[in-house]
């Protein structure tokens, strides 16, 4: 009875919510209260086929209208689904395995180059015959062949550093990122492989092999609305796949195996546990998850550079494991939602939002000191271009206060 | 050939002086490290708060008038004191904000704390300076003392710039190490470090001695921040991030919570990346230049690593206890 009050109450949480955002699409609040009603089907006692049911309802076909009334909406949950399936690789190499990486986006980097050169006229600079870019049905083979790349950079960083201890480690794959970063960034000469700082454009989008269907049912829909859908569909179904993946290892003898290693390496090795292979693939399982979203990442933003894969985004990415909770998945996914919304809505909605008072130029009388007019609100102050102070105050008080995370892993938790 | 040998005493000299910055910053690193067993990440913030000091310190004096008036000697002291004493202060405050709370933890959990300490520091700096100045890219004044040039041979002409780091990083590291193995305060350092536990039994105050060596190794950095700022003019929040890596990875380089290692990889470190900065396109015939020194940096650094685990001169960290 209880189950089914709390299943009906989140379906009108839903409905209203959604109503809502579609009246006022330019409203963050509305669209935020739509993205919690994902975090409430986790909290909700309900059984799990009503979850899957509603949250499908709600991913699949809810977002996606919303989306086509307000744009920005679905690029927002593009960009949140990058970032969870990166955390997702993230999650398995400090979750699960316990190694701190701390140049996680140097793997993102590699495979977006990989089909940003290849997927772009860039490839004639070293390859000639004109035969660059290559049709954009080449990107599904590239978006396979990135996960096997991932994998083998994954492991051949892992090779040499993962006798190291974890401070040394973390300080390593930060050096492996660094010389990654430099790498791309001065790799326009002798021969030009990057364009070095200037990054590569345009890149192939991946391909519409579905439009001649759109068209047998009557659909007409333009390429500029069509893409953004296209992306949030394949990000939704590499998210989905990654977080299946994660599921079946966590609770198999690999990932068994990562934990106790985690726990404790000495005695994971005595029990039998092949401590070095067991690491490499983590390493590697991890690197091939962030390598298929660079691919991704490349054909969606037709244009990258160097910048897009500075150690900020690297810590941005552990930043959102360790505060949705290590090893544990949900807390993987709701740390990226997050930061990604904390960084893209929340703090330049508030920025909007000051820019709106320093104009309205109303007076805030404060008791005993005064009137002060909001007018000379100081222009420096935008909370968007502060992100990383935020960022650094959220890590420190989340450190000393819930230092596991707000979704810890279950098992931990029930300890 | 020629050229390469007409370059190398400028060559030299630049490493020197870039070695010697590395070693100061190194030295926080690992004095921390030999104390706490972690990597204060947010240390390369406290050594761009000494370069910010040290510029907002030359600015004060200028616009008072009183940059002309005074001997450059003293303004010089001046500065370098203000910014020693701000950047230890700044590190001790930094310890028992964000580390103090989780010691006992695991040391993910700190680390991750540094970090945020870090950034948070960056944009606090960033802050500051643009509601203070409007603007976060600070030139530092120039002093005509420390613009003349001491000639030495026809191929090597020494800034004064270049004098004042070499001379004040030798005196402080003479200081340092007379403080660290000659007094009680350096004793109680070095117990610490060796096992804290122990320390803490003979009646060393731990977590004062833990504060003192963040007061220290903040004071080195914020010298460092000055030096690096006078010798490079313009600062700006965000410049820490490289020098710190690379100064940690000196750190490593001579084997972390080892002092005289901190000197040795910072000075080694320096002088490798002066050649690679100047080298580099002479070997390849500008096929790679001088772009490439910070790869040249980090590979050295995992190179090292993988061959010599605990760095050149050997670790100098407690066991860890099983």
């Amino acid at each position: 009875m209880n189950s089914k009050l709390a299943t009906l109450g989140l379906c009108a949480y839903i409905a209203v919510s959604c109503l809502v955002a579609f009246f006022f699409p330019q409203s963050v609040l509305a669209f935020l209260s739509v993205e919690a009603s994902l975090l409430l089907l986790y909290y909700v006692a309900a059984p799990r086929r009503v979850k899957i049911f509603l949250g499908a309802l709600v991913l699949v076909v809810l977002l996606p209208v919303l989306g086509s009334v307000n744009g920005y909406y679905l690029e927002v949950a593009i960009q949140i689904g990058i970032y969870v399936a990166l955390a997702l690789g993230l999650n398995i190499v400090v979750g699960f395995v316990g190694l701190l990486n701390l140049g996680f986006v140097a793997f993102y980097a590699i495979d977006a180059y990989l089909w940003a050169i290849f997927g772009s006229p860039q490839a004639n600079a070293f390859i000639p015959g004109g035969l660059f870019p290559l049709s954009p049905n080449w990107f599904f083979v590239f978006l396979l062949l990135s996960i096997v790349i991932g994998a083998l950079t994954g492991a051949l960083l892992g090779l040499p550093v993962l006798r190291l201890r974890g401070d040394y480690l973390a300080i390593v794959t930060l050096g492996f990122a660094e010389v990654v970063r430099a790498l791309v960034n001065n790799l326009d000469k002798p021969v030009n492989l990057t364009n070095g700082p200037r990054g590569i454009s345009p890149i192939s989008k991946p391909p519409l092999f579905f439009q001649p269907l759109l068209e047998f049912f009557g659909l007409h829909v333009t390429e500029a609305k069509l893409y953004p859908l296209y992306f949030y569909f394949l990000i939704l179904v590499l998210v989905c796949t990654i977080i299946l993946v994660t599921r079946r290892l966590e609770n198999s003898r690999i990932g068994r195996a990562w934990k106790a290693i985690r726990e404790d390496e000495i005695a994971a090795a005595a029990m039998g546990v092949p401590v070095v292979r067991m690491k490499l693939l983590g390493f590697a399982v991890g690197a091939s998850f962030a390598s298929a979203v660079g691919v991704l990442f490349a054909a969606k933003q037709v244009f990258i550079n160097p910048e897009s894969f500075t150690f900020m985004e690297s810590i941005g990415v552990l930043a959102m494991v360790i505060l949705g909770g290590m090893g544990s998945i949900p807390g993987a996914i709701l740390g990226a939602t997050g930061v990604t919304i904390l960084n893209l809505q929340l703090l330049k909605g508030m920025s909007l939002w000051l820019n709106g008072l320093r104009q309205s130029g109303a007076e805030l009388t404060i008791p005993l000191l005064g009137s002060y007019s909001l007018s000379q609100l100081p222009a420096q102050f935008e909370p968007a271009k502060y992100e990383r102070m935020v960022f650094g105050l959220i890590l420190i008080l989340m450190m000393i206060f819930r230092p596991q995370g707000v979704l810890p892993p279950t098992r931990e938790r029930k300890q | 050939m020629e050229l390469a040998l007409e370059i190398l005493p400028q060559v030299l000299l630049d490493g020197i002086v870039l070695g010697f910055m590395y070693a100061l910053i190194a030295l926080g690193y690992t004095m921390v490290y030999g104390v706490l067993e972690f990597i204060n990440f947010a240390h390369s913030e406290i050594f761009v708060l000494g370069a910010f000091v040290g510029v907002e310190v030359l600015l004060l004096l200028q616009s008072a008038g009183y940059l002309a008036i005074l001997h450059p000697l003293i303004i010089l002291l001046l500065v370098i004191v203000a910014s020693m004493v701000i950047s230890g202060f700044a590190a001790m405050a930094l310890e028992r904000v964000a580390y103090r709370p989780l010691l006992g933890g695991p040391r993910l959990v700190a680390l991750i704390s540094a970090i945020g300490a870090s950034f948070f520091l960056q944009d606090g700096l960033r802050l500051f300076e643009s509601l203070w100045r409007n603007t976060f890219y600070l030139n530092y004044p120039s002093l005509e003392f420390l613009d003349q040039t001491v000639p030495l041979a026809a191929n090597l002409v020494i800034p004064v710039k270049s004098i004042l780091v070499i001379v004040t990083a030798l005196m402080t590291l003479a200081g340092l190490y007379v403080f660290v193995n000659r007094t009680k305060l350096g004793m109680a350092i070095r117990a610490v470090a060796q096992d804290p536990d122990t320390a803490s039994l003979m009646g060393v105050p731990v977590n004062q001695v833990i504060a003192l060596t963040f007061f220290v190794g903040g004071a080195l950095g914020g010298l460092a921040g000055v030096l690096f700022g006078i010798h490079y003019s313009l600062v700006n929040p965000y410049t820490g991030f490289i020098p710190g890596m690379k100064a940690f990875t000196a750190a490593v380089l001579g084997g972390i919570g080892n002092i005289p290692g901190a000197m040795v990889g910072g000075m080694m470190l320096g002088l490798l990346e002066a050649f690679a900065a100047s080298y580099l396109s002479l070997m390849t015939d500008g096929a790679f230049g001088a772009e490439y020194k910070d790869v040249v940096a980090f590979l050295v650094l995992i190179l090292i690593l993988i061959f010599r685990t605990k760095g050149l001169l050997g670790e100098k960290v407690r066991e860890s206890k099983a």
